[in-house]
């Protein structure tokens, strides 16, 4: 890292023109890449790290994006000023880029093979024979078991980490010098971020490659990168080496994101509450039918006999990777989907009510969805959307009174109530998820069922979130059923958890006995990952 | 507590009073659709044109718009007056007859719209055999030469040309082509807006209620569209008088399954959107998931859809007429218009005044559509 810097970002601004308006996605941003550095892009979403990484291989949208200042010079050429036809020279084969989504980022109708393939038949013009050869070897090389069955398989075929795998053997099958990794975590389950986070450090090692790694999460940031670069607004407040960014954040904003974990703990464990709702011997079957007669050969048994009793005032967490069934758990409790057993809410059995007969229960039983984009009608102002439960549940209300409610619990979920005519595109994801859980909240619900609500946010607001939950939990005396993969934000919330694996319970206790003194394999492999983002050995988790 | 009280009810009225007319995306939707002149342009000559011809027996008639008479005040366009009331006879005024207009003329006044023709009134007084050329294509001695009192006569005025002419059956070509272009349009607009709402519902609940209900109502589409609509037409005309609402219901029976691809497709996709689970979870009804949380989204597919179905059912019609089969004889209609035109090659005058109504009619439409289709199209970023 004595010579020059592989990589040298001077005076970047990205601007977005929209209707005749300016805005300024990155302002002057200047740093460096060294050969075989790992450079961290830290900050919250909308910060303009992505938009940075965009800008290194001109992908973004452009003519709607410019950039009125800057250079981005690799060797001695400016990136910016190269015409199309050099840049995909360079593209896939010197500078790669893997992306956050695994899913939409393969092609579904290609295998992986001609996936590969296609890359090193087009850079390096190789043959069929040849190409195969060298596929194989790259998916060994990122650790896909049995590569050579894997060739001929389809995306839906494989994991979401396997697909990551694959991805990063298409962006290593030309032996890039600079791989630009845009989150390319945030979307697997905890265990196989560890994974992939092993793999690109000894990849990036073995290859001696440069990595710029663009994440919210500043516990990957400590385990990956040499130097890391803070950014907020667009602009980088804070850079420096690793460990003296840790240990030492000299701009307030560094250190608000230090500070920004989900902290604090439930509170006691209390078997003498009130039991809100109980689960007895929960079975999710899902028929797999075959044949001309379409008859049952058999089930994926998503909920395979589980045991569950959520207490007022207190939380009970359920943990496991995905695909574990811990979401089609809540459904099933909530009524969302049919199910087997006994469901008892209240002291009511619900397990045979129909949607119809469930309707007025709906109001003491609530869901808080995973993703604020998703649950929120793009069409509907806020205060409609707060409303449309109270318009169910409480018909008599008149508009005043329905106001009013919704204006107090904007003020209960910390949100300005005088936005409650906006739309939810005018919200931050923070925000939105503020305004589903003030949804569920203004029917002032006994039990709720939040599926993952802080997995599709920032760490810094997760931990707002977080806050926020055990506050209204307290105050109004909530039983909670939270579902997470993420283990640092249930101990933050949970009194008791269950550990889920392929529809069974693994291990069940109150969250100290569970967190402290694990008993198995997987929940210490969750722990691990989750706090130390380690991996466990070939065969506790899933890849 | 009161005082919060009224500063939140202070807050409400002031929000109510900031909100603009339209959300703000429907203002983003607006500023795109103007962002395309031509459709903008578009959309204002077509209005012009369309509330104009809603008007059109003021704009040509063989009535007076107002007329007064031994000192009371006559609206013929808007009331029949018997033919007794100025002397005669008949049960049924003609204001054309010069006996008539000197009746009234001697005894008060009247105004005439600035076309004395409506669309099935017979021009007695063309200088040649129908179908007659444009009056300005005459001199003035041949234009009046009818005329009783030939140049000096009082009724050789413009407001008695013919100003495209006139068809083979002597009735004014202009007037014809008014009348015709509000039938169209209404016939268009009806048949699309009802068409819309059927086909809006069938594909709603074909998409969210899915599987069974789906299937079977897939395949009776399938067969349902797979019938020969000419044909049938053809066939029902031969037993029913064709008139406008017994052809808008032929029309309608096939026209609705053209919007059930999109709407369908929009609803299977968005049935499983988290904000619909929400909604459930709240317990809100299917019939309400469906009309406030679902139709939205569908409902910009088939608004960019809309402008070309309208299309689509003008050029129908108008191919109906054409052939014979549309409306009954003597309508004023578009498609009668181009068949004289076919059949009188010798007076260019019909085909062309055909040919370019229908064609900037239609061109109107479908830039206004292009417009729409901008208007509603997310990634649309204009510089």
């Amino acid at each position: 890292m004595t010579n020059a810097p592989l990589l040298s970002i001077r005076d970047l601004t990205v601007a977005f023109h929209q209707e005749g308006r300016e805005t300024l996605a990155v302002d002057r941003v200047s740093f460096d890449i060294g050969r075989g550095e790992t450079v961290a892009l830290v900050g919250e979403s909308g910060s303009g790290k992505s938009v940075t990484a965009l800008s290194v291989l001109k992908l973004l949208p452009y003519p709607a994006a410019s950039h009125p200042s800057g250079s981005i010079f690799y060797g001695d050429k400016d990136l910016l000023s190269r015409d199309e036809r050099e840049l995909r020279r360079i593209r896939g084969n010197k500078i790669t880029m893997i992306f956050q989504e695994p899913m939409t980022s393969l092609n579904p109708l290609h295998t992986i093979e001609r996936q590969v393939g296609e890359i090193l038949k087009i850079h390096q013009g190789m043959g069929d024979a040849k190409a195969r050869a060298r596929t194989l070897e790259l998916l060994k090389e990122v650790g896909i078991r049995d590569p050579e069955k894997r060739l001929d398989a389809f995306p839906h075929q494989l994991s979401g980490g396997q697909r990551q795998r694959v991805m990063i053997a298409m962006a290593l099958a030309n032996e890039p010098e600079l791989l630009i990794a845009d989150e390319p975590t945030t979307a697997l389950d905890v265990t196989v971020q560890a994974q992939i986070l092993e793999l690109l450090a000894k990849l990036r090692k073995k290859n001696d490659m440069s990595m710029l790694f663009i994440t919210h999460d500043l516990g990957i940031v400590r385990k990956i990168a040499d130097r890391v670069c803070v950014m907020t607004e667009g602009r980088i407040v804070e850079t420096g080496p690793t460990r003296e960014i840790f240990d030492n954040p000299q701009h307030e904003y560094t250190r608000h994101l230090l500070a920004a974990e989900p902290k604090g703990h439930p509170p006691k464990a209390d078997d003498s509450a009130d039991t809100v709702m109980e689960g007895r011997d929960i079975k999710v079957w899902f028929p797999i039918k075959r044949g001309f007669f379409r008859r049952t050969m058999d089930h994926v048994k998503a909920v395979d006999g589980i045991d569950v009793t959520v207490r007022e005032g207190q939380t009970l967490g359920v943990v496991g990777e995905s695909g574990s069934g811990k979401t089609t758990l809540g459904l099933a409790l909530a009524r969302m989907i049919s199910s087997e057993g006994r469901i008892n809410f209240t002291g009511r059995d619900i397990g045979a009510l129909s949607f119809r007969q469930m309707r007025p229960l709906r109001r003491e039983l609530q869901i808080v969805f995973q993703d604020p984009y998703g649950s929120l009608s793009p069409r509907m102002s806020i205060a409609e959307i707060i409303q449309e439960g109270l318009r169910i549940h409480q018909p008599k209300l008149s508009e005043e009174q329905r106001d009013r409610m919704v204006v107090d619990v904007l003020k209960e979920v910390d949100l300005d109530p005088a936005t409650r005519f906006r739309y939810p595109h005018e919200f931050s994801g923070g925000q939105r998820q503020r305004i589903a859980i003030a949804r569920a909240m203004v029917l002032k619900p006994r039990f709720v069922m939040l599926d993952e609500p802080t997995s599709a946010l920032d760490m810094s607001v997760q931990a707002q979130v977080v806050d926020l939950l055990r506050d209204l939990q307290q105050k109004h005396d909530l039983a909670y059923l939270f579902i997470s993969h993420d283990l640092k934000v249930v101990r933050a919330l949970a009194n008791n958890v269950i550990v889920m694996r392929d529809g069974k319970v693994v291990e069940t206790g109150t969250a100290e006995q569970v967190f402290e003194n694990p008993q198995t394999d997987y929940t210490r492999a969750l722990i691990a990952a989750a706090f130390d983002i380690a991996t466990a050995p070939r065969g506790v988790v899933s890849e | 507590m009161s005082d919060i009280q009224s500063k939140a009810q202070v807050e409400l009225v002031r929000e109510k009073v900031a909100r603009p007319w339209l959300s703000p995306l429907n203002q983003r939707r607006w500023r795109n659709f103007k962002a395309n002149r031509r459709g903008y342009w578009s959309l204002w000559v077509f209005l012009v044109l369309f509330v104009l011809s809603l008007f059109a027996e003021f704009l040509a008639n063989d009535k007076p718009i107002v007329a007064s008479y031994r000192g009371e005040l006559l609206f013929p366009v808007l009331i029949d007056y018997p033919e007794q009331k100025f002397g005669g006879f008949l049960a049924v005024t003609d204001y054309r007859d010069p006996v008539i207009q000197d009746e009234i003329e001697a005894n008060g006044w009247m105004i005439w719209p600035p076309i004395r023709y409506s669309y099935r009134t017979v021009n007695n007084e063309i200088p040649q055999a129908a179908p007659a050329k444009p009056s300005w294509l005459y001199d003035k001695e041949t234009r009046c030469s009818r005329y009783p009192e030939g140049v000096n006569d009082v009724n050789c005025t413009p407001g008695n040309w013919n100003w495209l002419g006139t068809d083979d059956q002597a009735r004014d070509v202009l007037a014809r082509i008014i009348y015709g272009f509000r039938i169209s349009v209404l016939f268009g607009l009806i048949l699309t807006a009802l068409s819309a709402v059927i086909g809006v519902s069938a594909g709603a609940v074909q998409g969210y209620f899915g599987g069974w209900t789906d299937l079977l109502f897939q395949r009776f589409i399938e067969i349902w569209s797979s019938i020969p609509v000419l044909y049938l037409i053809l066939i029902i005309a031969a037993v029913l008088p064709p008139g406008f609402f017994i052809l808008l219901g032929i029309m309608l029976l096939f026209s609705w399954v053209a919007f059930v691809g999109v709407v369908r497709a929009e609803f299977l996709r968005a049935r499983n959107f988290e904000y619909v689970s929400a909604a459930r979870a709240l317990g809100v009804p299917n019939r309400t998931i469906m009309f406030r949380h679902l139709l939205p989204n569908a409902m910009v597919a088939t608004l960019t859809f809309l402008p070309f179905i309208l299309n689509g059912s003008i050029t129908t019609l108008t191919s109906l007429d054409f052939l014979g089969f549309g409306l009954p004889p003597g309508s004023p209609s578009l498609g009668e218009l181009l068949r004289q035109g076919q059949r009188n090659l010798n007076a260019p005058w019909l085909g062309i005044s055909g040919f370019l109504s229908l064609s900037i009619m239609l061109s109107l439409l479908i830039f206004i559509g292009e417009a729409t289709r901008d208007a509603f199209d997310p990634r649309k970023a204009f510089r």
